[in-house]
């Protein structure tokens, strides 16, 4: 054996150590970053077992006594059912009507990228860069008879989403084929129906992605209801918790139980969808 | 064939027309109330030019704190979320560590709670006598670290940031392991054959290749930044005093007072400086484009 190839030897069993060195490390440090992470969630949650005085510091400690009924106090209390199903009528019916509307605006924009269409796009992707004018928009809401009602919040949530979803949507549409279309309209479909049975189709992880961000925004928007609903009957679940803690600032236990009511529900929607939300940004975002 | 007639316009309509009437044109109705005197106690609204934007932006007015204020969080927040976003991604993405699916649900995790929530959430464990973060500190010895963490000028900035960094970072590195997992591995295959170690495949295949993904990464936390309201509102409400004051908690302050053409007036500032941001950015996406 040559001296250099001792040394090549040598420095490759050097690099095996320094590796799974490295490899030990990096897993220690991934353990380290989830727990900083989460630890604000592990106190929440160990808190919304306490009663009302342990709860007062907020500690990392177990409870001395497990007090599952705050919950039951929080759902009484907070009207956390009624908030609940509005939370889930303005977030299910808004995400469905931006899907659909923008499914199809996406999908003619991005295929014909000329005239009308090339001004439509930039017309409605230039409300990404749109704060929103309370005052102006209540003129709006107003003269339209949409303030205070249902139809008008989610109404609104679907304007104010539907830019960045084009926006996401027309990056996807790009990456389907136009062969397709071109076969289909050759074989006879007319171009409803072209939309219809053959592209909408290959649109659902795109339609997913959307559906879960959408989802995920919507639930937790507390400007709108703020301003644009002013009966406690109609507000959703974040406005119930901020009138819940005005009330019951004092009593952690309690606000934590109702804060961790209100994350569950979105987090099952991303548990369920984020297979959809990873893949869908990937062709989003790689094909810009 | 014929485009107009395969891809009927009109499928765009719907949406569009829900977009003018309840965010485009309050938008541009806001643009128009900016250039007159409108407020809460005069009945007639007049005309008054470009004053309120030469009040805005003349010398040592506080509104030019809220712009700079603004930036200064959007820059922050951009870099720490990128750049910790980028570092998460590469790392858990690697084979080797152990339960990766579980840290990036855990990592992400933050995201599915409301800005408010992460708000109220925040003041408690940064409370000074009975937070968590304190508490904490004192109980292995470092008590001498406890700060009044958004009340003292000094430490309400990085502790602003590092909640939003703690909230959103999670969301940046799910859209980066998105882009790394759409890299086709040859690339890497044919880098370790020519021998290239961790850091050369990392600059000469990951970094050119995960650009586009970074550059949209970085779209959304400018926007993002430069519209906060939610979270600084629940945090600090803009305090102490306007240390942390943002354009939006400005606005919501100057509507909240009947001064409406004021609010609406640094409202535009805002959506003229967002517009302008926006072209740039699809005018190299477009350029981009022709070059594909």
């Amino acid at each position: 054996m040559s001296a250099e190839e001792i040394t090549k030897k040598k420095s490759g069993k050097g690099t095996h150590v320094l590796g799974s060195v490295w490899k030990v490390i990096a897993n220690i440090v991934t353990v380290f970053l989830s727990l900083v992470v989460i630890l604000p969630l592990v106190v929440l949650f160990l808190n919304s077992f306490k009663t009302k005085g342990d709860s007062n510091t907020m500690s990392l400690t177990l409870p001395k006594t497990w007090q599952p009924q705050n919950y039951v106090v929080v759902m009484k209390q907070g009207k956390l059912v009624s908030s609940f199903c509005n939370s889930l009528l303005y977030s299910l019916c808004s995400v469905v009507i931006i899907i659909i509307l923008v499914a199809a605006a996406a999908y003619v924009i991005s295929r014909n990228r000329k005239g009308t269409n090339k001004f439509l796009y930039y017309f409605i992707v230039s409300g990404i860069a749109m704060p929103i004018n309370n005052v102006a928009l209540m003129k709006v809401m107003q003269v339209t008879h949409l303030v205070n009602t249902r139809p008008g919040i989610i109404l609104l949530y679907v304007a104010v989403n539907i830019p960045l979803s084009l926006f996401l949507a027309y990056g996807f549409i790009g990456t389907i084929p136009r062969d397709i279309d071109e076969a289909a309209i050759i074989d006879g479909c007319s171009p409803w129906r072209l939309f219809i049975s053959v592209i909408l189709p290959l649109l659902v992880p795109m339609m997913a992605t959307l559906f879960v961000l959408n989802f995920m925004a919507i639930w937790n928007d507390f400007t709108m209801p703020l301003y644009y609903l002013n009966k406690s009957t109609k507000w959703p679940m974040t406005l119930a918790v901020y009138n819940f803690f005005g009330a019951f600032e004092n009593s952690w236990n309690l606000v934590s139980a109702d804060i961790i009511l209100t994350i569950v529900p979105v987090l099952l929607v991303f548990i369920v969808g984020q297979k959809y939300i990873v893949g869908g940004m990937s062709s989003g975002a790689v094909k810009g | 064939m014929d485009r107009k007639k395969i891809y009927p316009w009109w499928f765009a309509v719907p949406a569009a027309a829900i977009f003018f009437l309840l965010c485009l044109l309050p938008g541009l109705l806001g643009i128009g109330y900016s250039f007159t005197d409108w407020n809460s106690f005069t009945e007639k609204i007049n005309f008054v030019g470009l004053q309120n934007y030469q009040k805005i932006f003349s010398g040592h007015s506080e509104y030019l704190s809220y712009i700079s204020n603004t930036i200064l969080f959007t820059v922050a927040t951009t870099i720490t979320k990128t750049i910790l976003g980028l570092l998460m991604a590469l790392l858990l993405t690697r084979p080797f560590i152990r339960l990766r699916n579980v840290h990036r649900m855990i990592i992400f995790s933050p995201q599915v709670m409301s800005f408010l929530v992460v708000g109220l959430v925040f003041q408690s464990m940064l409370h000074p006598t009975t937070g968590f973060v304190n508490n904490f500190l004192r109980s292995i010895g470092l008590g001498s670290l406890a700060q009044n963490w958004l009340t003292d000028l000094h430490f309400v900035w990085p502790s602003v940031i590092a909640v939003d960094t703690w909230k959103g970072m999670g969301y940046i590195m799910m859209v980066i392991i998105a882009g790394l997992t759409s890299i086709a591995p040859e690339y890497y295959e044919a880098a370790s054959m020519d021998g290239a170690n961790f850091w050369q495949q990392f600059q000469h295949v990951t970094l050119p290749l995960l650009r586009p993904v970074i550059v949209n990464v970085t779209v959304l936390n400018i926007t993002y930044g430069l519209r906060v309201f939610d979270m600084i509102y629940a945090l600090t409400n803009g305090g102490p005093g306007n240390a942390t004051g943002v354009i939006n908690t400005a606005v919501y302050k100057l509507f909240s007072t009947g001064d409406y053409a004021m609010g609406t007036t640094l409202s535009s500032v805002l959506f003229f400086f967002m517009l302008a941001l926006l072209y740039f950015i699809l005018r190299s996406m477009e350029n981009k484009e022709v070059e594909a």
